[in-house]
Order: structure tokens, then C-alpha cells, then sequence
């Protein structure tokens, strides 16, 4: 005769084994902690130093009227935002193009597609600023007026995001009823009309992930702007890193705090938006 | 699926500008790599330039990895990364299964609070992870407390090793998540009722249904260690180098650009070594399923 289970030992209810959730929670803890102490020290009263001194909201301002961080994280969006536009609109194309087409070598097109996802970001990185530098372009844009000097990084991004796009918009293309698409262009449609009207309307969701994909990805970048960022320009992940080697000011935590928060709302009303747009 | 011909005006305008970009933005750096890998810089009257190259001139900046310093950090970056992925395999894979066997409310809220940190900024948590580990950090604070004393973790081995499971935990948990999601548990209830015991059916039944999900993970997290180079520069020291701190050297300071592009190939390539075995096991494990 078995004993009788208590509640929580039935063979398959994992989740409430002890063991588990511990694991769990010490994950959690570990993956938080630092975050949540580099928040904290944006408060910190003393300049630097890892001491903490008391309350303030000082470094909040004096991030803002610190031309060198404030410039850097207005390069960044600016970039997360052109790439996002620029890489969603070439990615959906491919992904459209592919979903609907044969073509001879359509499987080494694939492969080559696929190619900036998979090798390591450094090469792709030192590949670009050989490119940049062999074409004359970083030459060109050095001395360049806003926003153009950010070009070489926005044309590199666009690179290694685009594919990205593609994969997700693709794979939200599979489940497409194509006699949708048939039924408009029976009914008279164009194809432009049959794309916008139709097909974009099916494919937001994939497009809404892809965007938010490009602009995380963007966003997130360093390697690949390191190596082909012009001399006077600098986003706000090249800024940290700079920093971090000569000595960080907690005005740096400050506007990281602003950044993980615009992520973090970013990534959660992307979330909202998919979950309401699956229960329509 | 149309045939291309069948409507080439669409064809063309919807593969134009994806096609120049990847060849413009991709394909020609990734050659101008490989022909600089194969290059020397230019010699006159004896003196070496600067930024001129002799092109195509042959393999020696190959051969010059060869050397037993940059095959040790090539080896060393191997065995990291491989140490980085089992340890985020032995951590990730009991999470993904707990989130799935939690109550069906939780598992969303429970798989982000996993995968969010992947969405901050990854030199906030390299920073983050700096400070913490420094000699004012939260760790030896702690540590001081207890009586333990401040012991110098920045620039160890296993600090570098941490902080890569640290940044790459949910590239495992993600795939894992969706395979364990999809398994069937009548598997697990049958193997259970005609007596296995429950470590048994794990080896036996769950682990092996979840092998793709796994080989995923392994790749996802195994790929990006070994191209690495800002968590070995900001957490380790001179003493622990990746390859890709070498290559950005070649880059940067040394200003050796054959040199850096040839590893950055051998890099590739090694990459390219970990997807073709991965392609053999996705063969093999088909053939067997047949």
C-alpha cells in the first residue's frame, strides 16, 4: 500500500518540490542583486566609491547636464530607432519574399542570411571597420554633422538586425491562409493593396516582435559599434565601457537606471501588446 | 509557394534591398577580412607601413597562430566556454522545469523574471556585475560581516566563468522552456506507473524527449562564449584572455590587422565547427526517429 500523498509530493508536481524553488529563488537573487544594488547607488550622496552616504536624487539631474553621457544616450536611441525603422521594413520584405517565392539557390541564400546571426559578433564587427575603412567612409563621416556621423554604425546594425526580423516575421507568415490573399486579388485588390491590406494587418504581431527585437538588439549593441564607431562618436554602451576603466561616477548609474526602466517598459508593453492581439 | 518567375516585378522589390544590404554590409567586409587575413603589411626600403597592405601574399598570419601563447588562449577560451555552458545547462534545465510544471497563471510572470535581465543593457550587468564583485561590493561586504574578509574576486578564473553563465542563463532556458513545454506527460505518468523510479524516468524518458531543446541551448550559449571578449576584459585580468580580447588587441593597440583577421576567421571557423556538429546530430538523431 502506497502512503498517502500530501499535498505537493505527487509524482509530477515539481514545481513545489523544495529543492526546486530554492534553486529558484537563489537564481533569482543572484540575477537581481547586482542590478538592484547599481540601481540603489544612483541615490548614493557621495560621488564615488562604493560607500554609501545617503539619499539623493542628485545624480538623476547631473546626468542630464552631463553633456558626454547625456550626447551618448541620444546617439543610442537615435540608432535603436533609425535601425528599428530601416532593418523591420527590409526584414519583413525578405520574409515575405521568402515565404512566397522559389527561386533557384533559394537554400544558400537562406544560409547566408542566416550568416550574421550565427557568427561571433567580433568578426562581424572587425569585418566592418575593415570595410568602413577600406571604402573611405569612415574617412568621409569623421567630420561629419549629426546624425550622419552616426551613419557606419546605423548601416552596421541594420546589418546584423534585419535577419533577425526576417526569422520572426517568417515564422509568423507559416500559419497565413493564403486564400486570403487569393479571395483580394479575385475581388479585384492590387497586389499594393492586397500587401497592406491583407498581409501587414496578419503579419503585426510578427512585425511588433521584430521591431522590438531590432531595437533591443540596437540598443544593446557594443561589440559591433566599438569596432565601427567613428573617433568622436559614442553611444551610451561605448561611454560605460570607457568609464568603467577609468573610474565610474554614479551619474553613470543614474542613466543606466533610465535606460533599464525604458527597457523593462518597452519589453513589458510589447508583451501586452502580443498577448491582446493572440486573444482577438 | 509562386514560382519567382511567376511575378518578378513583387520578386524583385520585396528581395532588392535585403540582397544589397547583406552583400554591401555582409558579404564584402567578410571578404575584405578574409583577403587582409591573407596579407602582410607593406615593406619599403625596410620599413614597415603602417596601413599599407601587400596583398594575397600567403598564409602566414595563420601559421602565426600557431604559437603555443595564442594556442593556449584558444584552448582556454574552448574549455570556458564549454565549463559556461554545462553550468548554465545544470542551472537552466531544472528552472525551465520547474516554470513548466508550475501552476498554468504562473509560468509567464515565472519565465520573465528568468529572461528580463537578457533585455538590460549588457554593459549595465557587465558594470553591475563589476561593482558587485569589487572590493567595496555587496559580496565581500558580506563576506567581511560573516568574518570571512575581503578576498579579491575581480580577476579569477571563476569570476570570469560567473559572469558569462550570468549573461548567457536565459539564452538556455528559453529553448529548454519551449521543449519541455511541448513534452507529453502521459510519457512521464506511464514510465512512472510501471515503476521506474523517478531518476529513471528522467535519464530514460524526459531527458531524451528534451534533447533538442538542450542541443538549442548548448548552441545558444556555447557560440557567443567563444567570441566573448567584454566579460574576460572587464571581470578577469591580463592572466585571463579570451581569443577575442586578442583579436581586439590586433584591432586596437598592437595594430596588427592581418594578424587579428586571421584569428577572426580561425574564430569562424570554429564557430562554423560547432554548427556542422550539431547539423550530424540533427541528421543522426532523424535517422533514428525513422
Amino acid at each position: 500500500m502506497a502512503a498517502q500523498l500530501k499535498p505537493g509530493q505527487g509524482p509530477l508536481e515539481f514545481s513545489r518540490r523544495l529543492w526546486l524553488r530554492t534553486l529558484f529563488a537563489i537564481t533569482i537573487l543572484v540575477l537581481y542583486t547586482p542590478i538592484f544594488v547599481l540601481i540603489a547607488f544612483s541615490f548614493n550622496k557621495q560621488n564615488r566609491g562604493g560607500v554609501w552616504k545617503g539619499f539623493t536624487f542628485e545624480n538623476y539631474p547631473k546626468a542630464w547636464n552631463n553633456s558626454a553621457i547625456f550626447d551618448a544616450m541620444i546617439n543610442s536611441l537615435t540608432i535603436a530607432f533609425v535601425t528599428t525603422l530601416v532593418a523591420t521594413i527590409i526584414g519583413t520584405m525578405v520574409a515575405v519574399m521568402l515565404w512566397r517565392f522559389k527561386f533557384p539557390g533559394k537554400p544558400a541564400y537562406e544560409a547566408v542570411m542566416g550568416l550574421p546571426i550565427v557568427i561571433p559578433e567580433i568578426c562581424m564587427g572587425v569585418a566592418l571597420l575593415l570595410f568602413f575603412n577600406k571604402s573611405g567612409m569612415t574617412q568621409l563621416l569623421a567630420g561629419a554633422v549629426w546624425p550622419l556621423n552616426l551613419l557606419t554604425i546605423i548601416i552596421a546594425h541594420i546589418a546584423f538586425c534585419f535577419p533577425f526580423v526576417t526569422i520572426v516575421v517568417r515564422s509568423r507568415l507559416v500559419g497565413f491562409n493564403r486564400q486570403l490573399e487569393e479571395a483580394s486579388k479575385d475581388l479585384g485588390a492590387t497586389e499594393m493593396q492586397t500587401f497592406w491590406k491583407i498581409l501587414v494587418p496578419f503579419m503585426k504581431p510578427g512585425l511588433i516582435a521584430g521591431a522590438l527585437l531590432a531595437f533591443t538588439l540596437s540598443l544593446d549593441d557594443f561589440v559591433i559599434t566599438f569596432f565601427t564607431a567613428g573617433p568622436e562618436t559614442v553611444t551610451f554602451p561605448v561611454k560605460i565601457y570607457s568609464m568603467v576603466k577609468t573610474g565610474v561616477k554614479y551619474e553613470v548609474n543614474a542613466a543606466s537606471t533610465v535606460l533599464i526602466i525604458i527597457t523593462i517598459v518597452a519589453t513589458v508593453l510589447a508583451m501586452k501588446l502580443q498577448s491582446t492581439e493572440k486573444a482577438n | 509557394m509562386d514560382d519567382w518567375k511567376s511575378n518578378r516585378n513583387v520578386f524583385w522589390t520585396l528581395s532588392t534591398p535585403g540582397t544589397i544590404w547583406l552583400v554591401l554590409f555582409f558579404l564584402i567586409p567578410i571578404s575584405i577580412l578574409f583577403v587582409l587575413s591573407m596579407s602582410d603589411k607593406l615593406v619599403v626600403d625596410g620599413e614597415t607601413s603602417i596601413n599599407d597592405y601587400d596583398y594575397l601574399t600567403g598564409i602566414t598570419n595563420y601559421l602565426r597562430a600557431l604559437d603555443p601563447n595564442i594556442i593556449s588562449i584558444f584552448l582556454r577560451t574552448l574549455w570556458w566556454s564549454l565549463l559556461s555552458t554545462l553550468a548554465c545547462l545544470l542551472i537552466g534545465y531544472p528552472l525551465a522545469f520547474g516554470i513548466c510544471f508550475a501552476p498554468e497563471r504562473a509560468r509567464p510572470l515565472l519565465l520573465l523574471l528568468i529572461i528580463l535581465p537578457f533585455w538590460i543593457n549588457l554593459l549595465i550587468r557587465t558594470y553591475a556585475l563589476k561593482t558587485t564583485m569589487g572590493a567595496n561590493g555587496i559580496i565581500n561586504w558580506i563576506l567581511e560581516t560573516v568574518g570571512i574578509g575581503p578576498v579579491s574576486l575581480l580577476g579569477t578564473t571563476p569570476a570570469v566563468i560567473f559572469g558569462l553563465v550570468y549573461v548567457f542563463l536565459p539564452f538556455m532556458v528559453l529553448p529548454l522552456y519551449s521543449t519541455i513545454e511541448r513534452l507529453d506527460r502521459s510519457f512521464l505518468e506511464a514510465s512512472l506507473d510501471l515503476g521506474a523510479t523517478q531518476a529513471q524516468t528522467f535519464w530514460r524518458v524526459t531527458f531524451p524527449l528534451t534533447m533538442p531543446g538542450v542541443v538549442t541551448g548548448i548552441i545558444l550559449v556555447f557560440i557567443p562564449c567563444l567570441g566573448m571578449f567584454l566579460i574576460s576584459d572587464e571581470l578577469g585580468g591580463a592572466s585571463s584572455w579570451m581569443i577575442g580580447n586578442v583579436i581586439q588587441k590586433q584591432f586596437g593597440s598592437s595594430n596588427d590587422w592581418p594578424f587579428g583577421s586571421a584569428l577572426s576567421f580561425i574564430l569562424m571557423f570554429l564557430t562554423f565547427g560547432v554548427l556542422f556538429l550539431q547539423w550530424l546530430y540533427q541528421r543522426r538523431s532523424k535517422g533514428v526517429s525513422a
